[in-house]
C-alpha cells in the first residue's frame, strides 16, 4: 500500500498515510496535558512505593519508610478504642450487675454498648430491639421463661438454653407427647382444648374438661397446677395471651405432639464478662426486667 | 461512503468474498442474549427491593440468578457483540475473508453459544465453581478453551491473510482481548475435578492465593473483555460512523501498550484490607492510579475523532449511542482509580457504590457502544437502505440514558450511605447502626435502581423491534431527525 499522507481539512493535521476500509488516522502528537498527568501518576506511585510496603524481593518485601501495614493500622485503631473504653470496662469488671444499674454513668455506657452488641448478635433471632419472632421470645415483656431478674438474665446469657456445648446450660425438655406415643390423639386434642380454656377460647367444653385430667397428670409438673408456668424449669405460663410458638389450636397440637426445644447459644463461650454485663443491663431495661 | 454498499465492495480493486454469515448470527445473538441478560438483571433488582419475588423457588433464588445475569450480559451479550464485530472488523480492515473457511468460524460461533447454554443451565441448577465471573464448572471451562483457541486461530489467521500492509488499531485491541482472556481463563480455572463424570471440581489454589488468582482474573476480565475488546469496537465504528479520521495514531499506540501493561497488575485492589499481603495491595492500588491516563487515551481518541463532525450527533442517534458510551467509559475509568485508593476503598468496598460503578461501565460503556455497533451493522449486513426507524433509536437512547442515570445515582447515594452507616460510631465508641438498619435504609434506592433497570430493558425492546423490522426490509415512514439533507446520506 503506498503511503498517501494527506492534510485533514478540519484539523489541519496530516494523516499517517494508511487507510483501512476508508478509515484514516491523523498524526496528532500526544496531548501534553495527558502526558503530564500520566507522569504525575507515575511519580506519585513511585513515591507511594517508597513510603508504604511495596515490591517483593527474593525473600521478603520492601517495608516502606512509614512502617505501616494493615495489621498495625488495625491494632492502632482497636487500641485507641480500648483505651477510650478502659475506665468504663475496669469498673464494669469490678462491679456486680446489680451495682452497675445503680451507677448512672456505667448504666448509660452499658445501655449504649448493649444496644450495639444486641443488634449484631441477638437481633437476628430476637428481632430488632428484642421484639421477638415466632419461636424466639420477645424480651420486651415480663413473660419470662427462665426469669427476668438481672441475675437470671445474666445466667441465661452465660450458659445458653439447651446449648449442648455448655455443660451448665439451662435444660428442660418437654416430651414429644404424640410423636413418642405418650398420649393418644384424643388426649392431645382434649388437653389442647383445656389449655385454650385458660384464655377462654375452648371450643369444646366436654373435651376441655377431660383435658383437665390429662393436664394434671402430664403437664402440671412443669407448667404448674394452675398452668402459670415454673421459671426454674423454663416452662412457660400457658394462661397469658403471650405465646412463644402460637396459641391457636393447630399450633398447640403441634407443640404438644412434637415438642419444640428451642435453642439459644451460650454467650459466655464467645463474649467477655463485661460485654455480657452490658447485654444483661440492656435486656433488663427493655421493658420486663424484674 | 454510502453505508449500504459497504458489505459488498472493498474500497480497492480486489473483490473479497467476505464471510458475513457468522457476523449476522453474532449480531442477532447479541440482541437476543442482551434482552435476556437485562431482563434477569432487572428481576434481581426487584428481588433485592422485595425479596419475596423469588417466590421461594430455588431456580429463581438470588444466588442462582445473579451469575445467570452477569454471565448473560458479559459473556453472552458482550461476548457475542465482540465476536460479531471482531469478525466483521478484522475482515473489513484486512480486506481478507475469515481464516478457516466457513466451518471454523461457524464452529466458534455455535461452540460459544453451547458454552453459554451449558453455563446457564449449571447456574440455575446450582452447578457452580463459586468464582465470580468464572462460575462454570470444569467441563464447561474445557469446552470454552477449545472454542477460544479456534477463535484465536480464526482471528490471527485472518490477520496473517491481510491485504493491508499494517494492522489497524481496532485489531490490536481485539487481539489483546482474545489472547489475554485465554490466559486468564486458563490460570483462574485450574481445578481438579472430583470425578470424571461428576460436575464438581476444586480449585488448585487455596486461601489468599485463591483470592488473588480470582481477582487477577476478575479485574482483567473487566480490563480485557469489557475494556480492550470494546475499545476495538469503538476504534472501528466511531471513525466509520463519524466519517472522520482517528484523532491520534500515536496516542492509540501509547495508550494501547500502557493499558495492556498496567491493567494486568490492578486486580489486588479488589482485596484491600484483607489477608492479602500489604505489598500486593500497594501494587494493585498504584497500578490502578497509573491506569487512569492510559484508559483515558481511548476516550480522547474516541471523542476527538468527532472534531469536525459534532453536528452529526444531532441527526444520528446511532453515533450518539457510541459517543455517550465513550463518555461513560471516561467516567468509569476515572471512578475506578479513585475507588482503588485504599482510603476511598475503605468506604466504598462491599457497598452498592461498587455495583453502581460496574453498571456505569457495563450499561453506559459496553452496552451503549454495542447498541451503536449493532444499529450500524444491521442495515449493512442485511443490505438494507437504512434502519427501519431512526426515531426508535433515539427513543432507545433516551430510555437507556435515563435508566443508567437513575441506576448509578441511586447506587452512589445508597452505597455511600451504606458505607457511612457501617462505620458510624456513637459518642461512646459503639457502632451506631446495626446491619439490618443499613439494609432498611437502602430500600428506596433499590426501588429507584430497579426502575432505572426497567427503563433500560424497555429500551432494548425497542431495539428488538427495530432490528426485526429492518431485517424484514420495512422502512418506517417518519420525519427524519434534523435536516433532511444530512439524513439522506445515511
Ligand atoms: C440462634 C437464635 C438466638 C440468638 C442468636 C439469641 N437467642 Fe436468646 N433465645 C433464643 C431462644 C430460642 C430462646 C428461648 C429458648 C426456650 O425456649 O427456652 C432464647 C431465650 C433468651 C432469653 C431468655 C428469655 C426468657 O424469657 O427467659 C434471653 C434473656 C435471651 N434469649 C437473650 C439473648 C441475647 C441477649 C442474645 C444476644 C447475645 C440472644 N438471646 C441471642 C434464641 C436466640
Ligand atoms: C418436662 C417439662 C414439661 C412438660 C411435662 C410439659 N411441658 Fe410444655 N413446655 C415445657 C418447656 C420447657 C417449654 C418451652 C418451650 C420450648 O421447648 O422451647 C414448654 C412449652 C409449651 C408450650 C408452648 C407455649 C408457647 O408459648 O408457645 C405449650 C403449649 C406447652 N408447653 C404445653 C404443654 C402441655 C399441654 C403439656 C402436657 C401434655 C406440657 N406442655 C408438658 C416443658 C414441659
Amino acid at each position: 500500500m503506498p503511503t498517501n499522507v494527506e492534510k485533514d481539512q478540519v484539523s489541519g493535521r496530516e494523516t499517517t498515510g494508511h487507510e483501512w476500509d476508508g478509515i484514516k488516522e491523523l498524526n496528532t502528537p500526544l496531548p501534553s496535558w495527558w502526558v503530564y498527568v500520566f507522569w504525575v501518576t507515575i511519580i506519585w506511585s513511585v513515591g507511594y512505593w517508597v513510603v508504604y510496603p511495596s515490591w517483593p524481593t527474593a525473600t521478603d518485601y520492601l517495608k516502606g519508610t512509614f512502617g505501616t501495614t494493615n495489621r498495625t493500622q488495625l491494632h492502632e485503631t482497636m487500641a485507641n478504642v480500648a483505651a477510650e473504653r478502659a475506665p468504663y470496662m475496669e469498673r464494669l469488671a469490678a462491679l456486680d450487675v446489680s451495682e452497675v444499674v445503680n451507677d448512672p454513668e456505667l448504666l448509660n455506657f452499658s445501655m449504649a454498648g448493649g444496644k450495639a452488641i444486641f443488634a449484631d448478635n441477638c437481633a437476628p433471632c430476637h428481632g430488632t430491639g428484642g421484639a421477638g419472632n415466632p419461636g424466639f421470645p420477645s424480651l420486651q415483656d415480663d413473660a419470662w421463661l427462665w426469669g427476668g431478674s438481672l441475675d437470671a438474665i445474666n445466667e441465661t446469657l452465660h450458659v445458653g438454653i439447651r446449648w449442648d456445648a455448655n455443660e451448665d446450660t439451662r435444660l428442660n425438655d418437654m416430651p414429644a407427647f404424640g410423636r413418642d406415643g405418650l398420649l393418644e390423639r384424643e388426649d392431645i386434642s382434649d388437653v389442647v382444648q383445656f389449655v385454650m380454656g385458660y384464655s377462654n377460647r375452648a371450643t369444646d367444653g366436654d373435651a376441655a374438661q377431660r383435658g383437665a385430667i390429662v393436664f394434671e397428670e402430664n403437664c402440671a409438673a412443669c407448667h404448674g397446677d394452675n398452668g402459670k408456668g415454673i421459671q426454674e424449669l423454663g416452662a412457660p405460663n400457658l394462661t397469658d395471651a403471650i405465646w412463644l410458638y402460637g396459641g391457636d389450636q393447630a399450633t398447640l397440637t403441634d407443640t404438644v405432639t412434637n415438642s419444640r426445644r428451642g435453642v439459644m447459644p451460650a454467650w459466655g463461650d464467645r463474649l467477655d464478662e463485661e460485654t455480657i454485663k452490658m447485654l444483661t443491663v440492656y435486656v433488663h431495661s427493655l421493658g420486663g426486667g424484674q | 461512503m454510502s453505508q449500504g454498499s459497504m458489505a459488498q465492495t472493498a474500497p480497492s480493486s480486489v473483490a473479497v468474498n467476505y464471510n458475513m454469515d457468522v457476523v449476522r448470527w453474532g449480531a442477532l445473538a447479541t440482541v437476543f442474549w442482551g434482552v435476556i441478560g437485562f431482563l434477569v438483571g432487572d428481576v434481581l433488582a426487584w428481588q433485592l427491593a422485595f425479596p419475596a419475588l423469588n417466590f421461594d423457588i430455588e431456580y429463581l433464588n438470588f444466588g442462582r440468578l445473579r451469575p445467570l445475569h452477569t454471565s448473560a450480559v458479559i459473556f453472552a451479550f458482550g461476548g457475542n457483540a465482540l465476536l460479531a464485530t471482531s469478525f466483521y472488523v478484522v475482515q473489513r480492515t484486512c480486506r481478507a475473508s475469515l481464516y478457516g473457511g466457513k466451518a471454523l468460524p461457524a464452529f466458534v460461533f455455535w461452540g460459544y453459544q453451547l458454552f453459554i447454554v451449558m453455563a446457564a443451565i449449571g447456574y440455575v441448577t446450582g452447578v457452580t465453581q463459586g468464582r465470580e465471573y468464572a462460575e462454570p464448572e470444569w467441563f464447561v471451562d474445557l469446552w470454552l478453551t477449545i472454542v477460544w483457541v479456534c477463535y484465536l486461530a480464526v482471528f490471527v489467521g485472518t490477520l496473517l491473510k491481510r491485504r493491508e500492509p499494517h494492522i489497524y488499531v481496532a485489531n490490536w485491541f481485539y487481539l489483546a482481548f482474545i489472547v489475554t482472556i485465554a490466559m486468564l481463563h486458563l490460570g483462574n480455572n485450574l481445578a481438579i475435578p472430583v470425578s470424571l463424570f461428576g460436575t464438581k471440581s476444586y480449585s488448585m489454589f487455596s486461601g489468599v492465593q485463591d483470592a488473588l488468582t480470582q481477582w487477577w482474573y476478575g479485574h482483567n476480565a473487566v480490563g480485557f473483555f469489557l475494556t480492550a475488546g470494546f475499545l476495538g469496537m469503538m476504534y472501528y465504528f466511531i471513525p466509520k460512523r463519524a466519517e472522520r479520521p482517528v484523532y491520534s495514531y500515536r496516542l492509540s499506540i501509547i495508550h494501547f501498550w500502557a493499558l495492556i501493561f498496567l491493567y494486568i497488575w490492578a486486580g489486588p485492589h479488589h482485596l484491600h484490607y484483607t489477608a492479602l499481603p500489604d505489598w500486593a495491595q500497594t501494587l494493585g492500588m498504584t497500578f490502578s492510579i497509573m491506569l487512569w491516563m492510559p484508559s483515558w487515551g481511548g476516550m480522547i481518541n474516541g471523542l476527538m475523532t468527532l472534531s469536525g463532525a459534532w453536528d452529526k450527533l444531532r441527526t444520528d442517534p446511532v453515533l450518539r449511542f457510541m459517543v455517550a458510551a465513550v463518555g461513560f467509559y471516561g467516567m468509569s475509568t476515572f471512578e475506578g482509580p479513585v475507588m482503588s485508593i485504599k482510603a476511598v476503598n475503605g468506604l466504598s468496598h462491599y457497598t452498592d457504590w461498587t455495583i453502581g460503578h460496574v453498571h456505569s461501565g457495563a450499561l453506559g460503556w459496553v452496552a451503549f457502544v454495542s447498541f451503536g455497533a449493532i444499529y450500524h451493522l444491521i442495515p449493512v449486513l442485511w443490505n438494507r437502505e437504512r434502519l427501519y426507524s431512526m426515531r426508535l433509536v433515539s427513543h432507545h437512547f433516551w430510555l437507556g440514558t435515563i435508566g443508567i442515570v437513575l441506576y448509578i445515582t441511586s447506587m452512589w447515594v445508597s452505597g455511600i450511605m451504606q458505607g457511612l452507616m457501617w462505620r458510624a460510631y456513637d459518642e461512646l465508641g459503639f457502632l451506631q447502626y446495626s446491619f439490618i438498619e443499613t439494609v432498611e435504609a437502602m430500600h428506596p434506592y433499590y426501588i429507584i435502581r430497579a426502575t432505572g433497570g426497567l427503563l433500560f430493558l424497555l429500551g432494548s425492546f425497542l431495539m428488538v423491534w427495530n432490528v426485526y423490522k429492518t431485517i424484514r426490509g420495512d422502512l418506517r415512514n417518519e420525519a427524519p431527525i434534523g435536516t433532511p439533507a444530512t439524513v439522506a446520506a445515511e
